[in-house]
Order: C-alpha cells, then structure tokens, then sequence
C-alpha cells in the first residue's frame, strides 16, 4: 500500500513537471504580453508531431531523442515568432477576450495543419533511450525516465529564475512584467522583448510535448485537452505566478495519480472506483482552492476589478419599430416550411437553436459582462440531461424540462466559482469547468455512453416531420431569446447591469452583485441548456463532442460577430456563422482552418469587435465631416 | 442617526493610512473631515461604509456595531455614499441610474417585470432636488464631472439616508454650483434630520457649511472644533502650510 502511494506520487510529480513547462512558456508570455495564448496547446502538440519525425531523421538513438526534442522545440519557438509577428503585434491594444479569440483561430489552424501533415492517427513517440528501463523503489518497478522528469520540473524552475534575476533579458523581462509603460519609458525595445519572449514560452511549450512522447503518443486531441489542463494550472496557481504554476500542477497531478493509484476501493459493501473520479478530483481541488482563494494561490486580485469585458454601451428601450420588424422576421420563419426542402429546413433548425445558444451567451456577456470561455457545458448538460430523460421513458416536453433545469443547476454550481472573478480569469476558469464537464461525458460511459454518445433520441411521433420539429424547435428557442431579452429590460437586467458598469456603486446601493450575477449566469446556463435540449432531439443522438471546447468558441464567435451590445446582436451572429459553416464545410474538409483564418482576419480588421469598430470608424467621420 | 467611529485603523502593506481615528457625527449635524492629500480620508470614508475592512477599531450607528458589514447591508440601514472618483453605470441615463437605485431599494429583482414608466415621478423628484431635471435622458457616460457629483448624490438620497457620506462633493463645480449644492446638503441635513460628513478641499465651503470640522494629517485626527477654533488653529495652519499641496484654495 505505501509502495504503490510512493509510486503514484512520483508519477504525478512526473506528470506535473510536463505539465508545468507548458504552463511556464504561458505565464512568461503572459507576464510581458497581458495575452493568454490559447495555442499554446497547439505548439505543445506540433512539438510533439516534430520530436515524432525528427526522431525517425536524425536516425534514433540518443541523438535523435535528445536532439530531435531541442529540435522540435526550437522550430516550435520559430512558429511562435511567426505568429507573435503576424498575428498578435496587430492586437496587442485589443480587448483581451479578443486577443483569446484570435488565438484560438491560431488552435483552429495548427489543428488541421497537423491534420493535413501527419494524418489523423496517433503517432507513438520514440523511448529515450538509455532511460527506457525501470527502478526498483521499495520492490515496486518505476520508470527510469520519469524519475528523470520529476527532476526536470524543479530544474526548469531554477532555470527560469535564474535567467529572470541574473541576466539582463531577465530584468527586462520583469520590468515589463510589472509595468510594460514604465519599461517602454526606460528604453526597452518592447517589439523585440516581446518577440523573443514568445519565442522563449513556444519553445517551452514544444519542448513540453516533445519530451512528454516517452509516456503519451502524439495525438490530435492533445491540443486542448493540454491547454484546459494549463488553465487549470494557471488559475489555481494564480495568473502570472512562475511558482504558483509549479506548485499548483504539483497538486494537480498527484491528487490524480492516487485517484488512479487507489482503483477501486469498496466502501460498505459498494465499490468505488476513484480511478474514474480523477476529474472530478482535479475539480475539487480547484474548488477548494478558489473557495479560499480565489485569485489562485500565489495569485491576487487585478487592480482593476471592473468587469470590463464588455463595452459598456446603452441598452436602448424597446422601440415600436423594432417590435414590428421581429414580427415580421417571425412570420417568415413560421412561413418557411412551405417554401424549404429537407435540408434547407434542417439547416434551419440548426439556426434557430444555434441563435438561443448565443443570445444565452450574449445575455452573459452582454448585461453581464462576463464571458464565459466554456458555455457549451451547459448546452452540453441539457443535451444529455434531456437525452437520459428521453431515453428512460419521459415524454418529449418533460425531457426538455430535465435539460432546461439540469443546465441550470450545473451553471450554478459553476457559476459560484466564476463570477468571484473576472476578465481572462474567469474566461479561463470557465474554460477548465467546461473541459471537466467533456471529460466527465466522454468517460462516464454507463450514463453518456462514453465516446460513442447516446443514439435514438427522437421526439415523438407527431414531430417526427422535419417541418413539424423545425416548428417546435422555432417556437422554443424564439421563447427563450424573448425570455432572455425580457430579463435584460426587467428589473433584475437593470441591476445586473448596474453591476457590470460599477460593482462598487451598484453595492453602495444595496445590490448583492455577486449574488445577481450568479442567478444571472445559472439562467444564462439554463437557456443554453434549453438549446441543447432542441439539438439533441434534431439531431437524434449526441457524443461528447457537443459539449467540447470548440463548440464553447463557435458560440463566442457568434456573440463577437453580432456584437455583444444588444440581444440582436448575438442572434444575428449565429444565423451567420451557422449559414456560413454550413457552406464551407460543404466546400472543403479543413472548414476549421478556413474558420480560424477568418477568426484571425477578423480580429485583425476589427480590433474592437466588427460593431464596436464600425461604430469608432463612423465617429471619426462625423468628426472629421 | 448617530454615527461614530472609534480607533479605526488601517494599513496598506506596513504603511499606516489610517491609525486611530475616532469621532461622531449626531444627526442632522453637517461635519467636514479636512486635510492634505493622502492624509487617509478616503480611507475613513471606505471603513465607514464597509467597502473596506478596518484592521482594528468600530463603526457604530445608533450605538449599534456595524464594524465589517458590507456597503450594500449598510445602505439597507441607511448609509448613503458618493465617491471622490465618481462611480456612476456609465451606459445608463441619468434617470435609469437613480431607477436603479429605487428598484434596489424597493428589493425589485423581478426578471418579467416591466420598469418602463416606474418611479418616473420619485425619479424627477430626486433630480429636481439636486437640479439635474432637465438632464435625466442623458447618458452618464456623457456627463461632466460636476454632474456626475450630483447624480451620486440624487442616487444616495434615493434611499432617504439617515447619514450621508460626501467624498469631495464639490469638486469640479464652478463657485457659484458648489455652494447651491452645499445649501441643499445643508436643507437636507435639516430636514430630514441627516448626519452628513463630507471631504473637501474647497475651504470656502468647508467653513461655509460645516457645523464642526475635523482636521486629518498622516491619518490621524490633529484638531478637532468649530469653524472659527479650526480658523485660528495654529496645528492646522502647520499641517496644511507643511504639506506642498495647494490644500487651501
Ligand atoms: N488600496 C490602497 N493600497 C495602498 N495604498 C493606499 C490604498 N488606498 C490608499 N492608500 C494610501 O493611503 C494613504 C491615504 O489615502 P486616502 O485616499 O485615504 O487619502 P485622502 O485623504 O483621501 O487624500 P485625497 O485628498 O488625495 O483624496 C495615501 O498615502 C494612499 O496612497
Ligand atoms: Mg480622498
């Protein structure tokens, strides 16, 4: 029992030295460029594709393995220069919840260039050799070359500091750490700074996935699973902090390793296996830690606590004219069945309910002024609640019930957690949760069904009809984008933005703000659990997919096309991108290059959201004219 | 309302902003805290109304230790607040800023509930009384600063508060604006029996107005009395004459 304790613990010491790499190479870039690279999960991954060839080129052997895994590390790092050139020197005044996006059509685009490189198999990756045997620790076998990495965290730890207090890149390093205007003013040539900062945390990151190939293949998965284990690093360690990352994925990995040391373990009579409960352990953890600190261990709480991830522009009255034309948008769309075929009348199903999804999120981020980086979680939620609903024999309307208030309820347990913070912060947080939530559904496979979902899922008999769900699924999704706009224009929508634009004097005057935001973001769940609910049903089964991160962005990219300032926007939003999607993934395989290209161009051209930006523009005309 | 404080303390990493201070103001009494720059009245002000919590010392209303609650369970009793740096929703109207304030009041949480045409009449009532009727479809975003002073107040008086805390009420307002404004600080004082205690830098209002004055250096309390004492105060004199900042005006 000890001996497989000590075991566990040195293997996630092992893991957490990986893992802490890669969240070195985040945080340096961070800490100069107040920018979470969401790619950096992708560089972590193209640097394990690299070690993977360049092992096979430079022959084998020690050579191969070691200098194929600087290799791959060093042309990760050129990737890295590459994209801080082209891509993030446009946007670094941009707001951060754009900068995010931006390089998440970075994660779109390595993604199926890895794709189109290395194929859609795992590649197993080379053993070091030399290290490829075992110890005997206390008559148990351990790997050699994980005693090596254990070694490696805490090396790399010194490594840094030492290259931080030492050297002269490492006191412009932390000058512009702690204050970029005042480092620009002692004449530190911040392009250059902030280039071969990238250029150092890529090559981390490549070095991170290169190194990690002895104990995990090269997979095409790794990128986000990678970057959600990262943020999760990053938020309890506390953003910014080098050794609040190590300790924080100290914690982390070893509270999993004895959750898969422990197996199954019988409690009065039941038993228990903890080796499938590691999420929700690395859950807990975090829990507890935000529960008690809740800007991370070594983190604190941003000078400026605004929630300032939305402009705060006016929410205009109802206006009778806008009355009229919803009424005439709405007639067309109960008019359409006469006039679409099969497919138009799918794709049209999938817009409806694509439209509530991002009016839930845009009522978030919108009035709320939070954005939640993981919202197809909830989505998610209320597609599975309602499919085992389904599935156990509740009728149709009871099994849209069991979502709506599924998701609801997972929002408010998440959303405790997420609105004590703000900004990348809880863009990040909400990200983890949601990750934890698409594991839990991708391995919990006597309720989810695992990786294979759950298949005939169909809403009974009378709805069958394509044009029959489409009418339901309309009158629905048009009840909760009404419901949503409702709040905004109630009272409660009054406080919660009131909240957003100044917690301190919406306190001041009486408003439990926290309080209001957490209700504000458990409904914001439950709408989007209604939308997932409708998709289920349209489409008949559901796999793990539905509630993974890129269908948490697909909703932010949504909300930022439309515009975040009215309801309007958002649902506009989705009825473009859900058009759009449709026609260029019938046009090539790589729609998600296509898309993240377009992500990429169109944080490039709108820095301030497309509306936000078209406003700007149209106010320096004015001026001017 | 009687409102007291008493050895509050407060120190921002090491450094002591705030090191003993204690005083009361009794209702419909109009007391100002004066002193230079960064001598800790702000720093009073927040321990005052809970957005800060004291290291040590109590805040009492009626007699009853309030020390540690939040801002908002304190307006529930009656704390009213403006700040120095104003703190308005700047994508509201004036108006729907101080129907903010009532729906709060009035505990309206609703999320079907209507609010077009509520409170319209308390609404203009409130702005007449800080003369900003003419202003209340305007964008608080849009507003000068002085403005903005007197939509922070109409909102603090949405709540009839039993003590009124003016952090720097005056500032940005032109001579003739800062005194009507001090008058009805004053008529409200009086009327409705408030306590008020106020920064300010402007001495022509603070010894306009105020019925006893409180002189704060390095965050303690130096002098304490009525205008004329703090007129002839030699400490007082040292306390702003040693300072660079032009706190006399
Ligand atoms: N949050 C904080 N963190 C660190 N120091 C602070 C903080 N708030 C105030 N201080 C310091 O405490 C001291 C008192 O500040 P305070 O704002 O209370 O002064 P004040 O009397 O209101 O000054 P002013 O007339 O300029 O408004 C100052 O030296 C200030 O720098
Ligand atoms: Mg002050």
């Amino acid at each position: 029992m000890i001996s497989s304790f000590l075991i566990q613990t040195l293997n996630g010491l092992a893991s957490a030295s990986l893992l802490f790499l890669v969240a070195l190479g985040l945080t340096l870039i961070f800490g100069v460029t107040r920018i979470v690279n969401f790619a950096h999960g992708s560089l972590t991954m193209l640097g394990a594709y690299l070690g993977v060839t360049l092992y096979a080129s430079l022959g084998g052997g020690v050579l191969g393995f070691w200098g194929g895994a600087l290799l791959a590390a060093l042309c990760v790092a050129l990737v890295g220069v590459l994209i801080e050139l082209v891509v993030l020197r446009r946007i670094y005044a941009a707001p951060e919840l754009l900068q995010l996006i931006a390089t998440f059509g970075i994660v779109l685009i390595v993604k199926d260039a890895v794709l189109y490189l290395w194929g859609p198999e795992d590649l197993l990756g080379p053993r070091a050799p030399g290290l490829r045997g075992a110890v005997l620790l206390l008559g148990k076998p351990f790997p050699t070359y994980d005693l090596l990495l254990i070694v490696l965290g805490p090396v790399f730890l010194v490594l840094v500091w030492l290259l931080l207090t030492r050297t002269e890149f490492g006191t412009k390093v932390r000058a512009a750490t702690e204050d970029r205007d005042m480092a620009a003013a002692l004449g530190v040539n911040q392009a250059l700074l902030f280039t071969s900062v990238f250029a150092l945390g890529s090559f981390l990151a490549g070095l991170g996935g290169a190194l990690a190939l002895p104990r995990e293949p090269a997979n095409l998965s790794m990128d986000l699973s990678i970057i959600a284990d990262v943020f999760v690093v990053t938020v309890v360690g506390g953003l910014g902090s080098i050794p609040g990352a190590y300790v924080a994925a100290v914690i982390i990995c070893v509270v999993k390793a004895w959750c898969i040391g422990l197996g199954d373990v019988a409690f009065f009579g039941t038993t228990f296996s903890f080796s499938k409960l590691t999420l929700v352990a690395e859950f807990l953890v975090m829990a507890v830690v935000l529960i008690v600190r809740p800007w991370g261990l070594f983190g604190s709480e941003p000078a400026s606590t605004q929630a300032s991830t939305a402009p705060a522009l006016a929410v205009a009255p109802p206006a009778r004219s806008l009355l009229i034309a919803v009424m005439a948008v709405a007639a067309v769309l109960v008019l359409f069945p006469l006039m679409g075929d099969r497919y138009s009348l799918v794709l049209m199903t999938d817009v409806v309910i694509f439209a509530l999804f991002a009016a839930s999120l845009g009522l978030l981020m919108g009035a709320g002024g939070m954005a939640s980086f993981g919202h197809a979680a909830y989505f998610g939620a209320g597609a599975y609640a309602a499919a085992i609903a389904a599935k156990a024999g509740l009728p149709f309307v009871a099994a849209l019930a069991c979502g709506l208030v599924f998701a609801g309820l997972l929002a408010l347990l998440f959303g405790w957690f997420a609105v004590r913070l703000s900004g990348v912060s809880l863009a990040m947080l909400t990200l983890a949760f949601a990750q934890i939530a698409w594991a839990v559904a991708f391995q919990w496979d006597d309720i989810t069904g695992g990786s294979n979902g759950i298949v005939g899922v169909w809403p009974p008999a009378a709805l069958e009809a394509k044009a029959a769900y489409y009418l339901v699924a309309l009158l629905v999704a048009g009840a909760g984008i009404a419901f949503a706009w409702r709040i905004v224009h109630a009272p409660f929508g009054y406080l919660l933005r009131a909240a957003r634009d100044s917690r301190v004097r919406a306190e001041a005057v009486g408003i439990h703000t926290r309080r209001v935001q957490w209700v504000a973001f458990a409904m914001s769940g439950a709408l989007a659990g209604l939308a997932g609910t409708l998709f289920v049903f349209s489409k008949g089964s559901l796999s793990p997919d539905t509630l993974g991160i890129p269908r948490s962005v697909d909703a932010l990219v949504m909300v930022l096309l439309g515009g975040v300032e009215t309801l309007t926007g958002p649902v506009v939003g989705a009825v473009l991108f859900t058009l759009l999607q449709d026609w260029i993934s019938r046009a090539t395989t790589y729609w998600h290059a296509v898309l993240g290209v377009s992500v990429v161009a169109l944080t490039i051209l709108f820095p301030q959201g497309v509306v936000g930006t078209i406003r700007q523009r149209f106010a320096h005309r004015q001026v001017r004219g | 309302m009687t409102f007291a404080v008493d050895g509050l303390e407060k120190a921002f990493k090491g450094f002591k902003a705030v090191d003993g201070v204690s005083f009361s103001v009794a209702a419909g009494e109009l007391v100002a805290l004066i002193g230079p720059n960064g001598a800790g009245k702000t720093t009073t002000f927040n321990m005052a109304n809970g957005q800060l919590v004291a290291d040590r010392g109590r805040v009492l209303l009626d007699g009853r230790d309030v020390t540690g609650l939040p801002p908002r369970e304190l307006w529930r009793l009656g704390v009213g607040r403006t700040f120095q740096i104003t703190q308005t929703f700047t994508s509201m109207t004036v108006a729907e800023n101080i129907r903010v304030a009532l729906l709060s009041r009035d505990r309206a949480f609703g999320v079907l509930a209507t609010t077009a045409g509520r409170y319209d009449d308390e609404i203009s009532g409130l702005l007449s009384e800080v003369g900003m009727v003419a202003a209340g479809a305007q964008q608080c975003g849009a507003l000068s600063y002085g403005d903005l002073k007197r939509v922070e107040l109409a909102m603090a008086l949405a709540n009839a508060p039993r003590l009124l805390l003016m952090d720097e009420p005056t500032a940005g307002m032109a001579p003739r604006e800062r005194a009507q404004l001090m008058e009805l600080v004053t008529r409200t004082a009086q009327e409705r029996n408030t306590a008020v205690l106020f920064t300010e830098h402007d001495m022509t209002v603070v010894f306009g107005h105020a019925r006893r004055i409180l002189v704060m250096s390095r965050g303690k309390i130096v002098a304490e009395g009525a205008p004329e004492e703090i007129r002839t105060n030699r400490l007082v004199r040292e306390v702003y004459l040693g300072q660079t900042a032009p706190a006399v005006r």
